[in-house]
């Protein structure tokens, strides 16, 4: 089998009462790169939250699965476990935890007790990844995201990424307030982990970044659903003339969640 | 030979007790004089914690332990203290009431360094322990437990360390206490000459869960001009322990006192960690994490009072409360008229773990001087959901994802302990009285 394969079936979502996500569609099999793009307020990030399981975040309907394997059931860790991954949009800050130990601690709770990966060979893969990502090897000593700038906090989202190596990685803007030059390096790390049996969900309501990891898919998302699909033309095309000819063609007239 | 004392204390024990040490006349005096006060004087009264009825009476005064001839023969709960790869050289062990083993580093003793226990210090160095042994620092009269802890003192520290020595190694006592009914009356007098340098760290632990007994601590820290005084604790007495402790500082100009302490008994403590800034341009570093847990009631006030100019102060007090557990941080940061161009900081966050716990955090700021800097921040709560579920998202399971925030929140004092065994010996602590 080429990887895994996540599948999101009919997925309704609220938070708070209120409905974000109206039934979202959409299958990712391993080896293949799909994008998720859309103007703010659309429903992109509360997707990859409810797939991960956020707290706030309450699934009324439809299914999420993993290689045929009910994820709605499993607790947050479990999923992780499962072999899903979120690089969140606003990781949080962990005082008193070193990046480091942090990042052991996620390795090897992938691992059999007895079998925890040995000290110099974690950080022997760590620095590799670190040097890829150009970050500075003091920030393994730093406390969890503590004082990160936003692009620190950003390339630390895939340093644990490439750590972890995970089987279906979702990636929330991980774009947002990056300037041009570590755009690049975040999109060299992301390539790296390309092969046969990984799969990435990009969310993102830039095309720029998809200039540097080429899609196999692009979704479009309005009012909560995925409402156009096509191949990389469809981001480029988007990146040209903006989101108005897809509301125009669907007859949609404001494309936030809560308009009609 | 065990003999239990009650209010109200006996003069004549008091006068034997003292002799039976060898002690000198002025030192009898003081502890007759001060058992005397101690019957009118009033109890402290922390603030929103009531103490009145708290048993700081009832206990074994004076309880031999056995003299440790080789620190291979210790039990290993008590080996877990020090550290294994390289013979502890500057150690002081006592085992209930009796100095058990003392090593100090030769180069040392020869610079004039004086670490030994106080019954020894009481007869070997007697007018300088006279010149600071609640003189300077902690007065007899402040209260009826300062007065009780001069008059019926049983055990302790004196390190001395002349002007211009600074000594490197950490120094390490361990004060064990084995016996279900002994009282702890520990005096820890630390005292830095001009321009000295010190790393001191202790430990105290006893076993007591049922029997009760108590602990009555005065620690006094004279730092001289420029003198710069690091002491590190880890408090573990067992739950039948009722503790009051007082750590004192008195910080001259230029001087700098940091404290790092882990208070990690089981009963019900009382404790209060004041720091003067007498000195201008003095710096005082308090820091300190509590884990409560069961019913125990926690009362800390750590404060740091500004008298020097461009004085500058941090306290940072970060506490755990599980179970039915209660816990009032009170931190105070004072500048007094004249300190002008002084800083005071403090933090005080309490994480409580269960619906049933209590934590109180009391930012108290009392500024006389226009001229200066301040600030506090203080918070109540819970584990983040949030943060929980970003570590989770990992793959960490809750439990764990719970275990490492707590330690990190923890961190800054243990972190900041000086040796490494003590360090891990706390985190042990800490883990035990989590999970």
């Amino acid at each position: 089998m080429a990887g895994s394969t996540l599948e999101i079936k009919d997925l309704h979502v609220e938070i708070e009462g209120l409905e974000i996500l109206k039934g979202v569609n959409l299958t990712i099999n391993g080896g293949e790169f799909h994008a998720v793009m859309g103007p703010n307020g659309t429903g992109k990030s509360t997707l990859a939250s409810a797939v991960m399981g956020h707290p706030k975040y309450e699934v009324t309907q439809g299914e999420i699965l993993l290689d045929g394997e009910n994820v709605l059931e499993m607790e947050v860790d479990e999923r992780a476990q499962a072999g899903l991954f979120l690089a969140m949009q606003y990781p949080s800050e962990i005082s008193g935890v070193t990046n480091s130990d942090f990042l052991r601690s996620a390795i090897n709770s992938r691992r059999e007790e007895g079998d925890e990966i040995s000290l110099m060979k974690f950080i022997k893969q760590m620095d590799a990844k670190m040097d890829t990502l150009d970050i500075d090897k003091n920030m393994a000593q730093r406390y969890l995201n503590e004082g990160f700038s936003g692009g620190e906090k950003k390339r630390n989202e895939i340093l644990q990424l490439m750590n972890i190596e995970p089987s279906i990685a979702i990636l929330d803007e991980i774009d947002s307030g990056l300037d041009i030059d570590a755009l690049k390096v975040v999109a060299k790390g992301i390539n790296e982990m390309r092969d046969d049996k990984f799969g990435c969900l990009i969310i993102t309501h830039y095309q720029r970044l998809l200039n540097y990891i080429t899609p196999d898919q692009v979704h479009v998302m309005m009012q909560g659903r995925i409402v156009k699909t096509g191949g990389p033309e469809l981001a480029q095309r988007l990146e040209e003339e903006g989101y108005d000819w897809i509301k125009e063609e669907l007859g949609i007239e404001d494309e936030t969640i809560g308009a009609k | 030979m065990a003999v239990e004392v009650s209010l109200p204390y006996d003069k004549q024990y008091v006068t034997e007790y003292s002799n039976k040490h060898n002690e000198p006349a002025w030192m009898k005096e003081l502890r007759l004089s001060a058992l005397e006060k101690s019957e009118s004087l009033p109890m402290p009264k922390p603030d929103k914690t009531n103490i009145e009825k708290w048993n700081f009476t009832e206990f074994s005064h004076d309880v031999e332990g056995s003299i440790i001839d080789s620190l291979d023969n210790l039990p290993p709960e008590i080996q877990d203290f020090l550290d294994q790869e390289k013979k502890p050289e500057n150690l002081l062990i006592q085992h209930n009431h009796t100095a058990a083993y003392s090593a100090l580093n030769k180069e040392l003793e020869d610079k004039g360094v004086i670490f030994t226990d106080i019954h020894t210090a009481l007869r070997d160095h007697a007018d300088l322990v006279k010149e600071y042994y609640m003189t300077e620092a902690v007065a007899v009269d402040e209260h009826r437990l300062t007065a009780l802890h001069a008059a019926l003192m049983n055990s302790g520290v004196f390190l001395y360390v002349p002007k211009d020595v600074t000594i490197e190694q950490p120094l390490q006592s361990i004060f064990w206490q084995d016996d279900d009914r002994a009282s702890l009356i520990n005096h820890v007098l630390v005292v830095a000459e001009q321009n000295s340098s010190v790393t001191y760290v202790e430990n105290y632990i006893s076993h007591n869960t049922e029997a009760q007994t108590s602990a009555n601590i005065v620690t006094e820290v004279i730092a001289k001009d420029n003198a710069k005084v690091s002491f590190g604790a880890v408090d573990n007495f067992a739950a039948g322990t009722t503790v009051y402790s007082n750590r004192r500082g008195m910080a001259g100009r230029d001087a700098r006192i940091e404290w790092a302490l882990g208070q990690m008994n089981e009963g019900n403590t009382a404790a209060e960690n004041i720091t003067h800034l007498v000195g201008d341009n003095s710096e005082g570093d308090a820091k300190m994490v509590v884990v409560g847990r069961g019913s125990q009631k926690q009362n800390f006030t750590t404060n740091i009072r500004h008298f020097g100019k461009e004085s500058d102060g941090y306290i940072l007090q970060h506490g755990v409360m599980k179970d039915k557990s209660s816990g009032i941080f009170n931190g105070i940061g004072k500048i007094d008229r004249g300190a002008t161009k002084s800083n005071a900081e403090q933090e005080s966050r309490v994480l409580m773990l269960s619906k049933d716990a209590r934590g109180d955090a009391n930012p108290i700021l009392l500024i006389d001087e226009d001229d200066v800097t301040a600030g506090h921040a203080a918070s109540v709560g819970r584990v983040d959901p949030v943060q929980l579920y970003y570590m989770m998202s990992r793959g960490i399971p809750k439990k764990e994802a719970e275990r490492l925030i707590i330690h990190g929140f923890l961190a800054p004092v243990v972190n900041q302990l000086p040796v490494e065994a003590v360090k891990n010996q706390l985190r042990q602590v800490i883990e035990r009285k989590v999970n």
